[in-house]
């Protein structure tokens, strides 16, 4: 689910900067006022283990695949939704520097998609909730918590990683990258991810009731759960649930509409500048009726017609030339030519060491 | 093993290439990083059927591995990662989109076929320039330019951590691995039975091995703040560099050289 820096238009990726930035700053703040920094190497040493994970093969039984971990769930159940979103902050850092998996650009849409949605909205409004709901009270504590925290986890990876696959999508889309209807997007998306968000959910429902079992003292919410049973029942949990697809929902449609064109967003403002040639060019596309041949030969003509290369006509359909192709074929043969130079002033200084 | 060991290897593999000498290894981290992000910011920046004019834009990632001697091999043993998610959204455009766009002699290269391509372009070249960036700075160096750019502390620290243990923990991985492949001969990967604990075991013990850390970190005076030593100073020549690429990179935005180039030789 690592999207590339390709996958973007620049202001998609700003402004999804700008959304994790500020989710990071809360998430800070709050860790500096619950004086958690100094549980940075136990949050340093988590994240590494989870990235360590994330190599393990997990056979999924009667099949031949193998599954792999997620991180955000597990993160935020362990260290709390703050330091489980920094953790994860770094892990995709790391990612994106060093294993060359999703792009600096992207980072800022990546962590949104991975680390927002598992830790906050899978803390908050699946793992909190649903520990502290009555489900399975029937039976014995422990067996009732062990339920509950398989429940969440499962619920958990499956939900938020539906909305990590949706926010790809719907971030590609309105960047105006695929010529893939948006709706033929998400069908492709979300069933995957479904898949795997089931996988996911199980292993870290492995991990973490192995944990319980073990150590209880290490998850959150656990403790005090112990101590007083059943807060909210299933119907809040539902109602929270409900409550949050009908906001997420509403706002991706608001801001879909309001961009019907997909944020065009051009390094050089060049709207005013560059109208009246942009008009010239219309005139020049004026008499071609859409048949394929006309088309070609009329973009043909169209830039054989226009020796004035000082305007970008970037916008319009004949971003490739003929005179493109060859001047792309002499910077080629610099690049080339670079290379070679390179690899003689290489071995010359390797002869005089 | 062999995943786990093929990625510890790729990190030893960055950490060495990043201590080699080189002028590109010499330049200032957080000019570098200034000049890699306005990199990947224009290449992105440039209209989805802007193939020809793209290609200019190559002659950075040429250029820097020549002077740095960052062997190419290295950085396209990584695309395999990145490349099929950017190839699956573009590799239907070609169906999409057929309006013909360009005709030489017979071949007919529709909207779609050339927007994959760019696609393509600019993801091998979004990847090039964040590997340079990695292969030719030290993280230790890469950290103290995140805090020149007022990167919270927390945040720092915890990103070297991190970096520091993904190792550690990796090896122990490994080892488990290991272990466990050989008492299950013929087995793929970690069964089900020991999903849970197979992690879980690890996870306390390095939750132990973090208590300890923190002592030690306390011991040897850490107080909140990590101390970035050496840093390197950005001298006139940094600037320099960091503003000559950055006035090539607009200017390859705004005129297309390949094109330009292009018309001294076709009418």
């Amino acid at each position: 689910m690592h999207m590339a820096d390709a996958l973007l238009s620049p202001a998609v990726a700003v402004t999804m900067y700008a959304a994790s930035g500020a989710a990071a700053a809360v998430s800070l703040k709050q860790l500096k006022m619950d004086d958690d920094v100094k549980r940075l190497p136990v949050m340093a040493v988590t994240s590494a283990l989870v990235f360590a994970g994330q190599m393990i093969n997990y056979t999924i039984p009667g099949t031949g695949s193998s599954g792999h971990l997620c991180g955000g769930m597990m993160l935020s159940a362990l260290l709390g939704p703050q330091a489980g979103f920094l953790s994860m902050i770094t892990i995709l850092a790391i990612q994106c520097l060093f294993f060359a998996d999703g792009g600096l650009m992207a980072l800022g849409a990546n962590v949104w998609n991975m680390a927002f949605y598992g830790c906050f909205v899978g803390y908050y409004l699946i793992w909190r909730p649903i520990l502290h709901s009555n489900l399975f009270s029937g039976m014995e504590q422990r067996k009732t918590i062990r339920a509950r925290i398989i429940l969440a986890s499962i619920i958990g990876c499956v939900v938020t990683l539906q909305l990590g696959a949706f926010s790809v999508v719907l971030e590609t889309s309105l960047s105006g990258i695929t010529e893939l209807p948006f709706g033929a997007f998400m069908a492709l998306m979300q069933p995957i991810h479904l898949a795997i968000g089931l996988v996911e959910g199980l292993i870290t429902a492995a991990v973490l009731v192995f944990v319980y079992e073990s150590r209880p003292e290490l998850l959150r919410e656990v403790e005090d759960m112990e101590h007083h049973d059943g807060k909210r029942t299933l119907k809040t949990t539902v109602a929270i649930l409900a409550a949050l697809a009908v906001v997420v929902g509403g706002g991706l449609s608001l801001l879909a509409s309001s961009n019907p064109d997909g944020l065009e967003w051009a390094l050089f403002g060049n709207a005013e500048a560059g109208y009246a040639e942009n008009m010239g060019l219309d005139e020049e596309d004026f008499g071609v009726k859409s048949g394929i041949a006309d088309a070609a030969a009329s973009i043909q003509e169209a830039t054989s017609f226009l020796p004035d290369y000082a305007f970008p006509d970037s916008e319009s359909a004949a971003g490739t030339t003929v005179s493109g192709l060859v001047g792309s074929a002499i910077v080629a043969g610099v690049a080339v030519l670079i290379s070679m130079l390179g690899g003689f002033f290489r071995k010359k200084n390797a002869k005089q060491h | 093993m062999d995943q786990i060991g093929a990625s510890l290897r790729e990190l030893h593999e960055m950490d060495e290439l990043a201590l080699r000498r080189s002028p590109v290894h010499g330049l200032c981290p957080l000019c570098k990083l200034i000049v890699t992000v306005t990199f990947i910011v224009t290449v992105v920046s440039f209209p989805k059927n802007a193939l020809t004019a793209l290609v200019p834009m190559a002659l950075y990632p040429v250029l820097l591995f020549q002077l740095s001697g960052i062997p190419v091999s290295a950085c396209f043993r990584k695309l395999r990662l990145v490349l099929p998610l950017v190839l699956a959204v573009g590799l239907l455009n070609p169906f999409f989109d057929r309006a013909p766009l360009l005709r030489v002699g017979e071949v007919t290269l529709t909207g779609g076929m050339i927007s994959m391509i760019t696609l393509m372009v600019k993801g091998v070249l979004c990847l090039t320039a964040a590997f340079l960036l990695a292969a030719t700075t030290p993280i230790d160096a890469l950290c103290a330019a995140l805090r020149r750019i007022r990167v919270p502390e927390t945040m720092v620290t915890l990103l070297l951590l991190t970096y520091r243990y993904v190792g550690v923990l990796a090896e122990e991985a490994a080892v488990m691995t290991d272990a466990y492949s050989l008492r299950a001969p013929g087995q793929k990967g970690i069964h089900i039975s020991a999903w849970g604990s197979f992690l879980g075991q690890l996870l306390l013990r390095s939750m132990d091995r973090a208590e300890e850390l923190y002592a030690a970190m306390l011991l040897r005076g850490y107080h909140g703040a990590y101390p970035h030593a050496g840093t390197k100073p950005c001298v006139p020549k940094d600037a320099a560099y960091a503003l000559c690429c950055v006035a090539v990179f607009l200017l390859l935005r705004r005129y297309d050289l390949a094109r330009l180039l292009g018309s001294l030789f076709v009418r």
